[in-house]
């Protein structure tokens, strides 16, 4: 019984491509996750999941349906989206929300217009991905993103915390803050390509973020965090793929809502900031 | 260590189009104890950031006699900073050695004892693995003082270090700005409390876009000098008129 339902869908080998492209995604996206939300930038990345798609289109476009044309182009319109955002967030002194919903609308509907003029191409796919036809690129893709985003991260670890905590710090010490962020954002857009070859361009975020956000509700420190974050990214990778198997419906809106579903728990009964926290009787010490 | 002195030129700096620091000229001489006293908006942060070279000079100079940048330490006010971030006190501490050991390489065994000597100099033993964000203002204010002892600057400016802290904590941060003096580091402190100066900073530079006076805190710091600061500080046009002042 427990055998049919958890392991045997794992005997077909499109379950399993599915199961190690979300595997890497879940190493690769909710560290980065975890610090967009600290940085305030949770918005920012849905803006880039829009902004890569006029990128795919002509990549599409011009490379035939090469994935990595795809990917390349989604790569350098995000970047471009991401340059355009910081640039929108230092003119308005931080309140571009209202400039980066424009950005992101006209993304969207640009990559929308250039994709129905092209032959051949499923606007569908390509916005709501396909986990189950992931093939040998598209698992190379991932793994290859992966590959990069997470020692990537490593390596910039240490100054983009302290550019996160106290950026005039950085800069009067002579940090570099902006080269820091920009690598930061280049690792971000790689991870979001990476989803979007599983997950589609509308929730190519959604294994990067959600878990990310549910993090703050298990742990206080950022180590903490980041290892929550991870964890609840490949249990909803596991489990979003089993009950898209299982319920018949599409896998990458599963991993999504299973995602959506742990965050919802994790607000609900998470040992930190959580209702069922707040309503616990607080102990303290006398005097 | 005797750094060199910081020699102010004629400097203007501009805050949103208008004059925060106005001509400006006079010099921090080496191993000087200076407080920058003035009215709210009288250009005080903007001067010290203007010599942390984080504001650009409209006009004017500023010679800071060949010292690089991390060997001008800046102590920001209180609330410029993101607390909430999940970061440690000792990482924070740490932080300040940044410029000496880079963004990659481990941080050296001699760095942490001397994160943890700086905790316990501020009196915060036991506080290394603590998050910012559990701090009160006082203690992480305590915290931002351990870091300027390891970035180990041999000039330090210092927004309000005293703001918004009890008067145990003021007197604690005092005794180690004094501290600082008597090693021979050049030091100037943007200050609100008027008795403090009197009694502890020898030298008062007093600011209200323009300066007002600036020497021996007994000359400089009359009541005369007061009420002039605090008027010239008051007096907000609508339409101010364009400074002709020549640079000199």
């Amino acid at each position: 019984m427990i055998h049919a339902l958890l392991i045997e869908p794992f005997a077909m080998a499109f379950m399993r491509r599915a199961l190690a492209g979300c595997v890497a995604l879940s190493l690769a996206g909710p560290p980065l996750g975890v610090l967009l939300v600290l940085r305030r930038m949770s918005l920012t990345s849905d803006v880039l999941q829009h902004g890569i798609l006029p990128g795919i289109a002509l990549g599409a476009l011009f490379g035939g349906l090469s994935l990595w044309a795809m990917g390349f182009g989604g790569f350098l319109a995000g970047l471009a989206v991401a340059l355009l955002a910081g640039w929108l967030a230092r003119a308005t002194g931080g309140r571009e929300d209202s400039q980066l919903a424009g950005v992101y609308l006209i993304a969207l509907a640009g990559g929308v217009a250039i994709v129905s003029a092209t032959r051949g191409i499923d606007l569908g796919h390509l916005l709501f991905g396909s986990v189950l036809a992931v093939d040998n690129t598209a698992l190379l893709l991932m793994a290859g993103v992966a590959s990069i985003a997470l020692p990537g991260l490593a390596v910039i670890w240490r100054p983009l915390i302290l550019e996160s905590f106290d950026p005039g710090f950085m800069q009067a010490v002579g940090g570099r803050g902006g080269a820091w962020h920009l690598a930061f954002m280049a690792l971000v857009v790689l991870c979001v390509v990476g989803g979007f070859a599983a997950l589609g361009t509308l929730m190519s975020i959604g294994l990067m973020m959600l878990p990310a956000v549910a993090a703050r509700h298990w742990a206080a420190e950022l180590a903490g965090q980041v290892r929550a974050a991870v964890a609840l990214a490949l249990l909803s990778s596991v489990c979003g793929l089993l009950l898209s198997y299982h319920a018949n419906i599409p896998a990458g809106p599963a991993i999504v809502l299973t995602a959506g579903g742990l965050w919802t728990a994790s607000l609900l009964t998470g040992p930190r900031d959580s209702l069922a926290a707040r309503l616990r009787r607080h102990q303290h010490y006398r005097g | 260590m005797t750094p060199p002195a910081i020699t102010l030129t004629d400097l203007t700096c501009l805050h949103a189009g208008r004059p925060a620091v106005h001509h400006l000229s006079g010099r921090f001489a080496p191993g000087s104890l200076t407080a920058v006293v003035g009215p709210n908006g009288a250009g005080k942060s903007t001067l010290l950031r203007a010599i942390a070279g984080l504001h650009t000079a409209t006009e004017g100079r500023i010679d800071r006699g060949g010292l690089a940048r991390q060997d001008i330490a800046l102590l920001p006010q209180a609330g410029a900073l993101d607390r909430a971030f999940p970061i440690a006190c000792a990482d924070v501490v740490a932080s300040g050695a940044l410029a000496r050991i880079g963004p990659f390489r481990a941080v050296p065994p001699a760095t942490r004892a001397a994160v943890e000597a700086a905790l316990a100099a501020v009196g915060l033993s036991g506080f290394a693995r603590r998050l910012v964000g559990t701090l009160s203002a006082g203690q992480f204010q305590r915290v931002m003082f351990a870091r300027l002892m390891l970035q180990d600057a041999p000039v330090l400016l210092l927004d309000e270090p005293t703001a918004a802290v009890d008067a145990r904590t003021a007197a604690d941060l005092l005794a180690i700005i004094q501290g600082w003096h008597g090693e021979g580091r050049t030091v100037v402190a943007v200050l609100h409390d008027l008795d403090l100066v009197a009694r502890a900073f020898p030298e008062t530079l007093l600011l209200a876009r323009d300066p007002v006076a600036w020497g021996p805190t007994a000359v400089a710091f009359t009541p005369e000098t007061r009420l002039r600061a605090r008027l010239v500080a008051e007096a907000w046009a609508e339409q101010p008129e364009i400074c002709t002042q020549a640079a000199a």
